[in-house]
């Protein structure tokens, strides 16, 4: 419990030290948000605009203007989007990646375990030797060529599911399975690699010397100790599926947050790319602190140690 | 090993019965647990929506749609739908046609106009559009403090300039005036026969005084918002769309072709040819938002449509650095160059090779010939600049932006020219957009890729960009005549001897001094179905007004 406690409290001390460091690291990228190909007006209409933002101000001053907001939980308007906020772009695309993210996580936990788990109950045949070569394939092809190829497949040649777009039902399928694909792959071989270890040990030794049927044992013994590996790694994958990825949703057109993870910086957008920092670091330490969590209640000896 | 436990904690099931009647185990019931969750998020995450009378791709996001502020194509186009001007854009030709305002009388000096409002013009939520709006939100365009990047359309104000450049601190010297609620007086610097068309951009439109006065800069985003345009604003979703909807109160709405429109925002090229191709899309409207590589494939189409415009590529030489201070080198460079290789092998849409900067058809102009290949003259004056046969030649760097597969291929094969030409090896420097900006504004580079587009039809818009102390010069080359010659082109009355005067300055500009040189002239391509889509027409300044677009076919 005290681990738990000092855990959370070093959650605002890293968020604290990414925007930070963040804050300080991209101004020394060349160029800033209001270059563009042609000049402002005046040197007057150039002054104005930074005068807005504040950007004509010492570097310290901004430093603390921007502190005060963070402690606000309020990140300032961004400066490429100028008619919105940091928060309120964050607000319209969180639930979008959100959405996405959980569904390809179901994918990945939906397809993943039990595709793993059969792997490891007819370990050496052909069942896992399928699983297995699907699941190499699976993390091999990247998500922006099996992006592209479902979009080919099953968005134009067979036109069944829109090529892009967000709103309705048919539209989160091609862009999940982009996404979860992979991450599913990686769920079963974690899951064929922890249920070959515990169908190894002897309390399922045990299980089946007491005449359990060996569905039984799976559903009953072994697939709670197998899940371990998976859930060490459901932490990092939600972190990355929650936040968006930049390659789908570029792909089909989404309005998540992933596509400001590359744009951002592109823009010189400060602002938001200080939140997207400091929204991972957050994300990923509760999530990592939800693993360890899970880990806990899945894995006795870990309660115990 | 504690596991027993979990053996004896579990009740020990009659064989057979257990398959049906036991409780799930927890992470299978954690799983059914999630699942429901998962689709409740998805039913409410993913409310269908109804597809809109006419969806258009409008390219990337916008920054703004802020008309005083916008600087963006894109920008504009949402900004044009939501408000108009004392005139409006032409859907044919993109010539001016009567907006907001109904007629104009113009001295007979080109310097004063006189424009009668409509009767009756109110905005979308029902306020009247008198003539103090226009003087009002013209002059808050050009106060330094609205920090509007292109408040330099009112150069061509009176008082313009010095407001701007804050010379003059008085905003109410700017040369418009009210004399009554429905008469805009406007006095020009010169008589400048485009002015017509440039009250019809969105800079010159009137905003909602009663909007600013509430929310200040973000006025935009009030709810609901005061339209003058043919459209108002329904929703407005970042990186997804904006959702338009006619304004009944428009003072022509009975032309609006259109009910509701979506303009969909994106970057990404090849997802928006799919949803032109599955017709979830009706028209890409943005020429940038055509998958480069497919251009030249793409355009024999039918349903493709390829048009020029007022744009250009060319090459800046920074006549601030050796050898580029010679201008002997920068001819040599410009002569050694085969445009029409570079619009043939790389840019394939059917490009107008040119050594101008000018495109072709800007306000009935004819462009000079600028620099065309010449590999003998171009060795020879590289000779006399003191490296013949490019001998001793310093390396030099081009500079260009990447991004885009284009420019890479375009500074290769200037690279191989140049060496076939001249003996010349030079490297090749690409950069990250806003590294590529600086770099230029700052004038670090040897020569560097540099592109304008037209703000309006005529060739001043290009031209003007090369004045000594324009910021858009960025070549460090200061020529007084150069100067003198545009400012006795914007006084002369006679149309024909402005022209003449401007086509002099562009001699000077790309034949004489060669501080820049011209690759080629834009073409875009839009795609839409003609027999799906009408009101839609190519035009030179690519302004393509919504209100005109209406469905032919029902779906």
């Amino acid at each position: 419990m005290n681990g738990i406690l000092k855990r959370l409290a070093l959650v605002p001390l890293l968020a604290w030290l990414v925007a930070t460091g963040g804050f300080f690291l991209l101004r020394l990228a060349p160029g800033g948000p209001f270059d563009r190909d042609r000049a402002p007006a005046s040197a007057e209409v150039e002054a104005a605009l930074r005068a807005k933002y504040h950007l004509d101000e010492p570097l310290h001053r901004q430093y603390l203007r921007c502190l005060g907001g963070w402690v606000l939980g309020d990140f300032g308007p961004s400066l490429k989007y100028r008619n919105h906020t940091v928060n309120d772009i964050l607000a319209q695309s969180l639930p979008v990646s959100g959405v996405l993210g959980l569904l390809a996580a179901g994918v990945a936990f939906g397809i993943g375990i039990p595709v793993g788990a059969w792997g490891a109950l007819r370990r050496g045949r052909w069942p896992d030797r399928l699983a297995s070569m699907l699941a190499v394939v699976g993390i091999c092809i990247p998500s922006f060529i099996l992006g592209p190829i479902l979009v080919l497949v099953f968005g134009l040649q067979l036109a069944w599911l829109p090529p892009a777009l967000w709103g309705s039902w048919e539209n989160c399928i091609l862009p999940v399975l982009a996404l979860g694909l992979y991450f599913a792959a990686r769920v079963s071989r974690l899951t064929r690699e922890g249920m070959t270890d515990v169908l190894r040990s002897p309390f399922v030794r045990t299980a089946r010397a007491k005449g359990l049927s060996p569905g039984a044992i799976v559903r009953r013994h072994a697939l709670r100790g197998s899940l371990l590996p998976v859930a060490a790694y459901a932490g990092p994958m939600l972190a990355d599926l929650l936040t968006g990825s930049f390659i789908v949703e570029n792909l089909f057109q989404i309005p998540g947050t992933g596509v400001f993870f590359v744009n951002s910086f592109l823009n010189r957008d400060y602002p938001m790319m200080i939140a997207l920092a400091v929204l991972y670091s957050v994300l990923l330490q509760a999530l990592n602190l939800g693993s360890d969590l899970a880990l806990r209640s899945l894995d006795p000896r870990v309660r115990h140690a | 090993m504690s596991t027993g436990g979990d053996i004896r904690e579990t009740p020990v099931p009659v064989p057979g019965v257990f398959f049906h009647s036991a409780p799930a185990p927890a992470p299978i019931r954690l799983f059914a647990l999630a699942w429901s969750l998962l689709l409740a998020v998805l039913a409410v995450g993913c409310s269908p929506r109804q597809r809109a009378d006419l969806v258009v791709h409008n390219g990337p996001e916008p920054e703004t749609i802020d008309p005083q502020v916008l600087t963006g194509q894109a920008d504009g186009r949402v900004a044009a739908a939501l408000f108009e001007g004392l005139t409006r854009f032409n859907p044919v030709d993109g010539r001016a046609i009567p907006g907001l305002a109904e007629s104009w009388e113009i001295s007979p000096d080109g310097r004063r106009y006189r424009f009668r409002l409509r009767e009756g013009i109110v905005w979308s939520t029902g306020e009247p559009i008198r003539a103090e709006d226009f003087v009002w939100s013209w002059r808050r365009a050009v106060m330094p403090a609205t920090a509007a990047d292109y408040s330099a359309q009112f150069f061509h104000l009176e008082n313009g300039e010095a407001i701007v450049t804050g010379k003059e601190k008085d905003v109410a010297r700017l040369g418009v005036e009210a004399p009554d609620a429905r008469t805009v007086e406007v006095r020009l610097v010169n008589p400048a026969p485009f002015f017509l068309e440039l009250a019809a951009s969105r800079i010159f439109a009137p905003i909602p005084r009663h909007l600013v006065d509430r929310f200040g800069d973000q006025w935009i985003r009030a709810e609901p918002l005061s339209c003058s345009g043919p459209y108002q604003l329904m929703q407005w979703r970042v990186n997804d769309r904006f959702r338009l909807r006619r304004n009944p109160r428009y003072w022509d709405a009975a032309s609006v072709g259109t009910e509701r429109i979506d303009l969909l925002s994106g970057d990404n090229a090849g997802t928006a040819l799919n949803l032109f191709l599955r017709g979830d899309v009706d028209l890409i409207i943005d020429r940038k938002i055509i998958p480069g590589e497919l251009g030249p494939d793409l355009a024999q189409r039918p349903d493709f449509h390829r048009f020029d415009f007022l744009g250009c590529d060319f090459i800046r030489f920074n006549t601030g650095r050796k050898p580029f201070d010679d201008p002997k080198v920068r001819k040599a460079f410009a002569l050694a160059l085969d445009r029409p290789a570079i619009t043939r092998r790389i840019t394939r849409l059917g490009e107008r090779p040119t050594g101008a900067i000018t495109p072709l058809g800007a306000g009935g102009y004819e462009p000079p010939q600028g620099m065309g290949l010449d590999v003998e003259q171009a060795r020879r004056l590289l000779a006399e600049a003191g490296f013949p046969e490019g001998r001793g030649f310093p390396r030099v760097e081009y500079t260009y932006n990447v991004g885009t597969r284009l420019y890479e291929q375009v500074g290769v094969e200037i690279q191989a020219q140049l060496l076939a030409h001249l003996g010349v090896r030079i490297q090749l420097r690409p950069l990250e957009w806003k590294t590529y900006l600086t770099e230029m504004s700052r004038q670090n580079y040897d020569f560097i890729r540099g592109s304008w587009i037209g703000d309006y039809n005529d060739p001043l818009t290009f031209l003007d960009c090369f004045l000594s102390d324009s910021g858009n010069n960025r070549t460090g080359w200061r020529q007084p005549r150069y100067d003198a010659l545009l400012r006795s082109a914007g006084a002369a009355a006679d149309p024909a001897a402005r022209l003449a005067l401007l086509r002099r300055a562009e001699v000077l500009l790309v034949e004489e001094e060669v501080p820049v040189t011209g690759l080629y002239s834009y073409v875009g391509l839009c795609a839409y179905r003609t027999d799906r889509l009408g009101g839609f027409h190519v035009n030179l300044i690519d302004e393509h007004p919504l209100w005109s677009l209406r469905r032919i076919a029902p779906r």
